[in-house]
């Protein structure tokens, strides 16, 4: 009976191994899970499919009386129908006027304006020239081409009908389309054209808002935890600061945003949208995080430090900003990191103070109108085109390495600085 | 007049202080030779000293000026415009004004002579405010600065003075902290009470039905809107409650075999990798949870003949319950292993084995600790926004069934706030009434969490 009920207590123990096991196992699985579906949507926004066109452009038509290109001129000028009329030549055959309408789907609406901007940068000579240009097919194309959408649902459902596929595939068969490394997702702002739509605007206005953030909180932070740890009074006011931070640390992030909205934007009247306000806003969102981090590093440092400090006659101040400071600096920075990784991933409060504008210009200033990597990739994959969503992806891939190795960074600083005393 | 950029008097006024630090460092050695005797702190804290006096008012006016000069200036315009038209409501001037001030910098272009001439007379004041500003701050930091540094003498000790003066700054920057507190209470308070006298406080608190469209002209037919909580709370719990329903078990038990029976090597790989899932921003659960999960359940409902809705509760509530995982289970381990080994060892010297030392020993010692991680946990569901926006629904249906689409709080208050929004529109001022709501509920919890847990630490100490 005794060998039968420790068989059954045993049993018990297994079950709960097992339990446990299987939490993990179901927490990792998820996490893969999460990083796989995500990297296999995003891979292909890696590539993206471009035709190539011959085009001759005539520079004294778009250059003023002393050879310097001319702005004006340049907007007039009508780049799309340079495009349109070198992609008929590929096709002979179309002629109406809704075939034309449909071979100019194929390729991106934005080809005349990209096609502007690459004779800007060429800074041609005077004369006529002949350019042979890579530009843009449409996302309907792009997708077609990376298999993406399917062609087996019925041609009226779907968004690039028959005779689009033949030409795409007519042009890829001549070597005139094919798929290239994506540079405009590197190199440009959002865009109302997938194909056109970049990440750099919204990485610029995330390193503004974070550069505000940094420099608002860990001063703030700084000082609050030296006064906390060596000059605060045991009484109420400190208990009450004590209580105030570790509750900031648990108040929803969205109500930061609310926050925000109502004190930064309508009461003291700052700029909707701008990078100051999203950096104030975070900077008061992370300020508990870096206070709760530093105090914790601060208190690492042995007390015979500074007792040592004191006794020699520095000042409480002096041993302080002298010796404590110093030595717990790492930890501090540690903790800095740890914030500005949730910082930069934050993205409800952003929402409440406009940061989510469609803005195809990349920020320059602390007050023009921004948007940040995850509001940008919320923006995305809200949008309807499908070839939208594998740049959120690539974006979200992006993101989540570079908050990881963040996060690594931080853990590699603790462990290279981490003295035992 | 001429437009002194903020830059520029910043860097002056840095400059001006600069100055006084080495001014005064140099000149209390000569004066400290004069009397002929040594100064009682080192010249560079009467250095310190004048420059901290001269850097520090002047910012804090610079600072005034910039945020409040064009505040004030722009009520002057408003006042202006609604003298030249009386006749105009408030929405008109303000429309008017924001004209003029996009004019004024050039943004856009008008043919209007009135607005033109307002522009002009818009920037000339604005340019008037800046110039001043540069004006009086350097002046006053150049004013202060020289006060301080010629009373400055040998025999005071600057050192101590210093010191105070750097204390009080510390202090201030500990106080935000409850600054911060009392602008979150007092913006929302003020703006749901804007939102109370519009809009009956029981009917918000107690009604049954959500739908935040309001008529847009007086005259229309269209439902007034009307704000129940009701149902969005509803549905705020039912998705808290579908998250907590995978975070809790999942979480504790992981926390359970990572403080008990994992081995050292395997806590060191699975620790981190946990922590690699609570740093995954929110937004890329809510872009999963939209594009992945939601469209996962819909098929496994399908082909069990259930009819799933796209925008479920039960995907939203099951990412955000992934999500969850990494917090329950860092914070009930931390709690597990803080309970004292002795217990532990009484225990198995009894002859329990160790899942029976867990269930009867350690956890009734941890369990205040372990609640107040799932409070924690469950504020941290009710709060969280990106996931529900992306993956919740809008429309506030009354009903616990997880299939269904359902709305939360957050989900509501951004899509009331985002866009161009007028501030006195009840649809906006609800917001900030649902915004209260959810500050006071989060606060409560995190308050109730942190004195259960406290219980924990006074009971071994």
């Amino acid at each position: 009976m005794i060998r039968k009920s420790i068989q059954s207590r045993r049993a018990r123990e297994t079950r709960l191994k097992i339990y446990g096991i299987t939490s993990i196992c179901f927490a990792l699985i998820m996490l893969a899970t999460l990083l796989i579906s995500i990297g296999l949507n995003g891979y292909s926004a890696l590539q993206q499919a471009y035709f190539k066109v011959d085009i001759s452009v005539n520079m004294d038509k778009l250059v003023d009386d002393s050879g310097t290109i001319n702005k004006n001129k340049m907007n007039l000028f009508n780049w799309d129908g340079l495009v349109k009329s070198a992609l008929r030549e590929f096709f002979p055959e179309v002629k109406e006027r809704n075939e034309k309408k449909e071979l100019f789907a194929i390729i991106s609406a934005n080809a005349g304006y990209d096609l502007k901007e690459i004779v800007k940068k060429k800074a041609l000579g005077s004369g006529s020239h002949t350019l042979s240009v890579w530009l843009h097919l449409s996302d309907d194309a792009d997708q077609y081409l990376k298999g993406r959408l399917s062609i087996d649902i019925p041609e009226e459902d779907r968004r690039i009908n028959n005779k689009q596929i033949a030409w795409v595939n007519s042009l890829v068969e001549r070597d005139i389309a094919k798929l290239k490394f994506n540079k405009t997702f590197f190199t440009s702002a959002d865009s109302r054209e997938p194909e056109s739509a970049g990440i750099l605007g919204s990485v610029v206005g995330s390193a503004l808002t974070l550069f505000v953030t940094v420099m608002f909180a860990l001063p703030l932070a700084v000082m609050a935890s030296i006064y906390l740890e060596y000059f605060a009074k045991p009484g109420r006011i400190t208990d009450f600061i004590e209580v105030n931070i570790n509750n900031l640390a648990a108040v929803p992030s969205i109500v930061f945003g609310l926050l925000g909205l109502s004190v930064f934007l309508s009461t003291f009247g700052l700029p909707r949208s701008a990078p100051l306000v999203g950096g104030l806003v975070l900077g008061l969102m992370t300020l508990p995080t870096i206070i709760i981090a530093s105090r914790a590093s601060i208190r690492s440092i042995p007390p015979s430090i500074r007792e040592a400090a004191l006794g020699l006659g520095a000042s409480k101040m002096q041993a302080a900003m002298h010796h404590v400071l110093p030595l717990a600096a790492p930890g501090i920075l540690t903790g800095t990191i740890i914030g500005m990784a949730q910082a930069l991933g934050e993205t409800a409060p952003l929402l409440m103070i406009g940061m989510v504008a469609f803005i195809i210009d990349i920020p320059t200033t602390f007050t023009s109108s921004a948007t940040a990597m995850p509001v940008q990739i919320y923006m995305w994959s809200d949008s309807a085109e499908r070839a939208f969503y594998e740049r959120s992806s690539l974006a979200i891939l992006f993101l989540v390495a570079f908050l990881i190795s963040m996060n690594l960074l931080a853990v590699v600083l603790r462990k290279k600085f981490e003295k035992k005393w | 007049m001429q437009n002194i950029p903020l830059s520029f008097v910043f860097f002056m006024l840095i400059g001006v202080s600069l100055f006084f630090y080495f001014y005064s460092k140099n000149n209390i050695l000569k004066k400290a030779a004069f009397v002929g005797q040594r100064s009682k702190a080192l010249p560079s804290h009467y250095g310190q000293q004048s420059f901290l006096w001269a850097f520090i008012p002047s910012a804090i006016i610079l600072i005034f000026l910039t945020i409040g000069g064009p505040n004030y200036i722009d009520q002057l315009f408003y006042n202006k415009i609604q003298e030249l038209n009386p006749k105009l409501n408030q929405s008109f001037v303000s429309l008017i004004l924001a004209k003029v001030i996009n004019v004024s910098n050039g943004k856009i272009a008008t043919a209007d002579e009135k607005i033109l001439s307002l522009a002009s007379d818009y920037k000339a004041a604005l340019d008037q405010l800046h110039f001043y500003r540069g004006l009086v701050v350097i002046l006053c930091a150049a004013l202060v600065g020289m006060f301080v540094s010629s009373l400055q003498s040998p025999r005071a000790n600057a050192r101590e003075n210093v010191e105070k003066l750097i204390i009080n700054i510390f202090f201030v920057s500990a106080v935000i902290a409850i600054f911060t507190t009392g602008a979150i209470i007092l913006s929302l308070l003020f703006e749901a009470l804007r939102f109370f006298s519009l809009y009956n406080f029981f009917n918000f608190l107690f009604g049954l039905h959500w739908a935040p469209n309001v008529a847009i002209r007086s005259d229309q037919v269209a439902a007034a809107g009307s704000f129940g909580m009701i149902p969005v709370l509803v549905g705020t719990l039912l998705i808290s409650f579908i998250a907590m329903c995978v975070a809790i078990p999942i979480g504790l038990f992981s926390a359970i075999y990572l403080a008990e029976f994992a081995s050292p090597r395997t806590r060191d790989f699975v620790k981190p990798t946990l922590e690699i899932l609570a740093g995954i921003p929110t937004v890329v659960y809510g872009y999963f949870a939209a594009l992945t999960a939601a469209p996962f359940f819909r098929e496994i409902g399908f082909s069990l003949g259930l009819d799933v809705s796209s925008e479920s509760a039960l995907a939203a509530g099951a990412v955000m319950g992934i999500m969850i995982i990494p917090f329950i289970s860092s914070l009930s381990d931390d709690v597990i292993r803080a309970v004292p080994q002795s217990l532990r060892d009484g225990s198995m010297g009894l002859g329990a084995t160790k899942a029976e030392t867990i269930y009867n020993v350690v956890l009734p010692a941890a369990i205040p600790g372990l609640v107040g991680a799932v409070l924690l946990a469950v504020s941290r569901a009710i709060g969280e926004t990106m996931i529900v926006v992306m993956a919740a629904g809008l429309s506030a249906s009354l009903t616990v069934n997880p299939l269904d689409s359902v709305t939360t709080v957050t989900v509501q208050i951004v899509s009331l706030l985002t866009g161009d929004t007028e501030f006195d529109d009840i649809k906006t001022l609800s917001a900030f009434g649902l915004g209260l709501a959810l500050f006071f509920f989060t606060l409560l919890l995190n308050i109730f969490a942190l004195s259960i847990s406290r219980r924990l630490a006074e009971r071994y100490d």
